[in-house]
């Protein structure tokens, strides 16, 4: 949204509403609105044309933090909302925060389409793999064995992979970021913002009160050089903590292998749908892939929808609603 | 060829006040297409008119089923029409299932039309008779005209180069032609349209001319034969202006296109499509050009959550859609009255529970409409009664949600949706203006600051500087607009929301007698469709000397201002409605005399003698 660009550049603090943040002290969600506001601040974003757009759930109440416009709506209908308002002003700057109960079970079929329209907006995926407002319960992106209030013998639901769901949907901006990596959380935020169309972030988020550390196997600091695979486009697929392992593809199952870094690493490419999608595939044994999978913008939704417009009010420059009541066939009396 | 008015007023004519007439056939018979040239052409005669189409939910069922059978009706007369009718006078169907199926509404003495060349022992077959209905005591009380329209149809087109295909499509302008014969309708303005419509492929244009032309020199052979005579209606004295046909689909896509206009806002009609409500969509789909943004949502959920969206950020919301549909949008029209936000929500009734009878009509989701949210979450209701009311409505509903920001239900059913009638075209300049601004004023701002007379909220529009702010379905404090969970403050902001009804209550049009006087015996008093029966019921009672007055209301959730007063001068009240009687509910919350209920839930409309009937019962109470 280069658009919408101050000449004097706000501050993190001009985006800081006088709302006391009501997250449980540790959360994860702390970081991704200090993230956000920096994003905005850094973009020089006018505040006035911002707007944050949540459905329910803890990440839901992020709105009350920003001084922008917000909205607070109803649960898992955070994309509606959004589309409706973009429809009606197609400038506007719009963040979506959706937590993975919002966004991938009760509003699973509003992700998909607002995804596969790409009405540009920024959605930011706080994935903490649970329900925290309703104390606790496996959602849809728990592990299967998840022991919770609503699952005490363990859950036996499959876990959605978000990142599939978002590629799979025709999402055009598909990425991945960790709450305590505020460095790369900030960059793919800074992407996320510039990419014009629906940008979709999922970002592992640790709910401490009800789901600890259970991103922890390739999160947590002894972890992250050989379980996590922090990409760039056009750079190789590199990891480990001398970045001495990669990833090549292997040409009979067509599946990414570890490999040493000097044995045909691949580089990543940011408009291939399909490496993108193999990379959101791996975990067991491979690295969780992290940063900007998928970047290949396309024609955006609501400037469409108003181009239509614009088309149909140049071929018929004058016409009314009085007009149109006395078209066809009428007769006086 | 030179002369395509071939009628002549002829005295031997039989005079009626009103004719009925109902067409039936397959889907790709064009049954809609000659219903409506012949309302066209009544109401050039001066008529005033309703129609109405009777369809299956079949796509296209297989031809010549009975399930797959279409029908038009339409009533047209020298007197202001109500309704589409009872027992129609003339029937013409097209082969056997549509005779079948239509035979048993067909008044006694009433005048069938058959193609005898589509009685073969297939069709028979399908339509379930063992043998041709016109060689036995089936047909005996009506008077039965069977031509082989098929053959007729392909001799008259014979001398125009069309396929056998083509040729035989005529078939029904040729049944029209006989129609027109029948009722003394100037064949002109069909040959007009028909020119204009195939004005591509001008062989169809001659084709279906031919057989409209054959069709009504059939007529005159029996006439000239001294079988009959055919009929003259009386024409009436309309009000004079510009006329035009229109369905409610119609109606309430203009007047909702007609509302921004007047708003001077951007309308947003984001809908998922639903039988019987669909048609608003299509509608405003091809009003681009008026800058209407029209959004088809992935599911009725989205539909209203885009409406508010819109809303939210300054655009006029709005959504359509029927009983099931609205059950799905009624969280978030409860988002809309917390957030105070201004949408119309329009639900095109049909018969339920659940998928009911999709086609047909009835009036079962006014509970649904005044009651069914979750939390104290009360909203203005209003209900069209016609086609042509529709427009006023949706102006009326936009202009309740826009001044006072809240949203509005607007109640119609699919046989408003689908009937047509002649609709004077109202004068855009004549309708006031709705007022409503964007709230610009830094100074003191919060967001759920209000209005102090009509409580309205402020409407602080995201892209206006130094009102940036947060609102949402969390209650908010009345003083400040931040998210309150203290427990006097929900107090008054329910109350609150409540009040603001009670507001718009007393802004509303008072009630009036629609026909009769305050203090008659027995007042009939309607909603929505079923005005059309009830008033001509109200009309032929008053005819009989009888005190009856019929009050119909536009506004069921909060009433007119003085109805409890109008109510309480009647000495008893009928409330016939298609559904198990929820109007009365509604009556019965406020002190009023005696309210029998009359109910009906066939998917069709009243009859009305039906409402005739319960109203000498009343009156027998009375006594």
């Amino acid at each position: 949204m280069k658009s919408n660009v101050d000449n004097a550049k706000p501050t993190v603090a001009d985006f800081t509403s006088d709302q006391e943040v009501r997250w449980c002290p540790g959360c994860g969600d702390y970081s991704i609105l200090k993230a956000v506001r920096k994003t905005m601040a850094e973009a020089g974003v006018l505040r006035e044309n911002t707007v944050v757009i949540s459905g329910i759930g803890c990440a839901a109440r992020f709105p009350y933090y920003v001084d922008c416009y917000g909205f607070h709506t109803i649960h898992g209908r955070a994309p509606t909302i959004a589309t409706g308002a973009l429809l009606a002003n197609p400038d506007l700057d719009v963040w979506i925060a959706t937590g993975d109960g919002d966004a991938l079970s009760i509003g699973g079929n509003h992700m998909m389409h607002i995804l596969r329209r790409n009405v540009n907006c920024n959605i930011v995926l706080f994935n903490n793999a649970i329900y925290g407002l309703t104390k606790g319960q496996y959602s849809p992106t728990s592990r299967q064995n998840t022991i919770s209030p609503s699952s005490p013998v363990g859950s036996l639901d499959s876990p959605l992979n978000a990142t599939h769901l978002a590629l799979g949907s025709g999402a055009r901006f598909v990425a991945r970021a960790v709450d305590n990596q505020q460095v790369q959380l900030a960059s793919i935020l800074k992407a996320a913002h510039e990419h014009k169309g629906a940008s979709f972030v999922e970002v592992f988020q640790n709910c401490h009160v009800f789901n600890d550390h259970v991103f922890a196997d390739f999160t947590a600091r002894d972890k992250v050089a050989d379980n996590q695979i922090q990409i760039e486009n056009g750079e190789k697929l590199l990891y480990g903590s001398e970045k001495e392992k990669g990833l090549r593809l292997d040409p009979d199952t067509l599946e990414l292998v570890a490999c040493a870094a000097g044995e045909g690493v691949l580089r990543h490419n940011s408009t291939s749908r399909t490496l993108a999608m193999t990379l959101a595939d791996m975990d067991a044994g491979r690295p969780v892939a992290t940063g900007v999978l998928y970047n290949n913008p396309a024609p955006v939704y609501q400037n469409a929808v108003h181009e239509q417009i614009a088309m149909a009010k140049r071929r018929r420059k004058t016409r009314t609603i009085q007009d149109v009541m006395n078209e066809g066939y009428t007769w006086k009396v | 060829m030179d002369n395509p008015n071939l009628a002549i007023a002829d005295s031997n004519r039989q005079e009626r006040e009103t004719i009925v007439v109902r067409f039936a056939g397959d889907s790709g018979d064009g049954i809609q297409i000659i219903g409506g040239q012949l309302g066209l052409a009544s109401a050039l005669e001066g008529n005033d008119l309703a129609t109405f189409p009777d369809y299956p939910s079949e796509v296209r069922a297989p031809t010549g089923s009975t399930f797959g059978v279409w029908a038009y009706q339409l009533h047209f007369g020298g007197r202001p029409i109500k309704t589409v009718g009872v027992e129609p006078d003339m029937l013409v169907a097209l082969h056997p299932a549509a005779l079948k199926t239509n035979l048993p509404l067909l008044r006694k003495g009433g005048i069938v039309l058959v193609d005898i060349g589509s009685f073969t022992k297939r069709n028979l077959k399908k339509a379930g008779y063992e043998s041709s209905p016109l060689e036995d005591e089936n047909l005996k009380d009506y008077q039965v005209f069977s031509p082989d329209m098929s053959k007729l149809t392909l001799e008259s087109v014979a001398a125009i180069d069309l396929s056998k295909k083509d040729s035989l499509r005529s078939k029904n302008f040729w049944a029209l032609g006989m129609v027109f014969w029948m009722f003394d309708r100037s064949l002109v303005n069909t040959c007009d349209w028909l020119r204009a419509k195939f004005i591509k492929t001008p062989l169809l244009a001659d084709g279906n001319i031919a057989a409209l032309k054959a069709g009504h020199a059939f007529g005159e052979t029996i006439e000239a034969s001294g079988d009959m005579a055919g009929y003259v209606v009386p024409s009436i004295v309309m009000e004079s202006g510009v006329y035009r046909s229109v369905t409610g689909s119609e109606t309430i896509a203009w007047g909702l296109a007609a509302a921004a206009e007047l708003a001077e806002r951007q309308l947003v009609f984001a809908s998922y499509p639903i039988t019987p409500s669909t048609p608003v969509l299509h509608h405003l789909a091809k009003l681009k050009d008026l800058g209407v943004v029209t959004f088809q949502a992935e599911d009725e959920i989205a539909a209203m959550g885009a409406a508010i969206g819109a809303a939210w950020a300054g655009a006029f919301g709005a959504t359509a859609s029927s009983g099931p549909g609205i059950a799905l949008k009624q969280e978030a029209i409860a988002l809309a009255v917390s957030a105070e936000l201004p949408v119309v929500v329009v639900n095109t009734q049909r018969a339920g529970p659940s998928t009911g009878l999709p086609t047909k009509t009835e009036q079962s989701d006014l509970y649904q409409a005044v009651f069914g949210r979750h939390g104290d979450a009360p909203i203005p209701v209003l209900a069209a009664r016609s086609p042509q009311d529709c427009f006023d409505c949706a102006i009326d509903a936009a202009r309740i949600a826009l001044t006072y920001m809240t949203p509005v239900i607007l109640l119609t059913d699919g046989f408003i949706a689908n009937a047509s009638g002649p609709w004077q075209v109202p004068d855009m300049d004549a309708l006031p203006k709705i007022d409503v601004r964007n709230h610009i004023e830094t100074e003191g701002f919060h967001p759920m600051q209000r209005n102090p007379e009509t409580l309205a909220r402020v409407w602080p529009v995201p892209g206006t500087p130094g009102l940036e702010h947060r609102i949402g379905g969390i209650e908010k404090d009345f003083e400040t607009g931040h998210i309150s969970y203290d427990p006097k403050n929900h107090q008054k902001m329910t109350d609150i929301r409540s009040k603001k009804i009670d507001v718009i209550s007393q802004l509303l049009a008072p009630l009036e007698v629609d026909l009769g006087e305050e203090g008659a015996d027995v007042a009939v008093v309607t909603w929505g469709s079923t005005y059309g029966p009830a008033s001509r019921a109200v009309t032929e009672m008053q005819a009989n000397g009888h005190s009856v007055a019929h009050v119909h209301l536009r506004y069921l959730y909060p009433f007119a201002p003085n109805q409890h007063e109008l109510m309480s001068t009647f000495k008893r009240i009928l409330v016939p409605e298609m559904n198990t009687g929820q109007l009365i509910t509604l009556m019965r919350n406020q002190l009023c005399p005696p309210v029998t209920g009359l109910s009906k839930i066939t998917g069709r409309p009243f009859l009305i003698r039906e409402i005739r009937a319960a109203i000498l019962t009343e009156l027998e109470a009375v006594k």
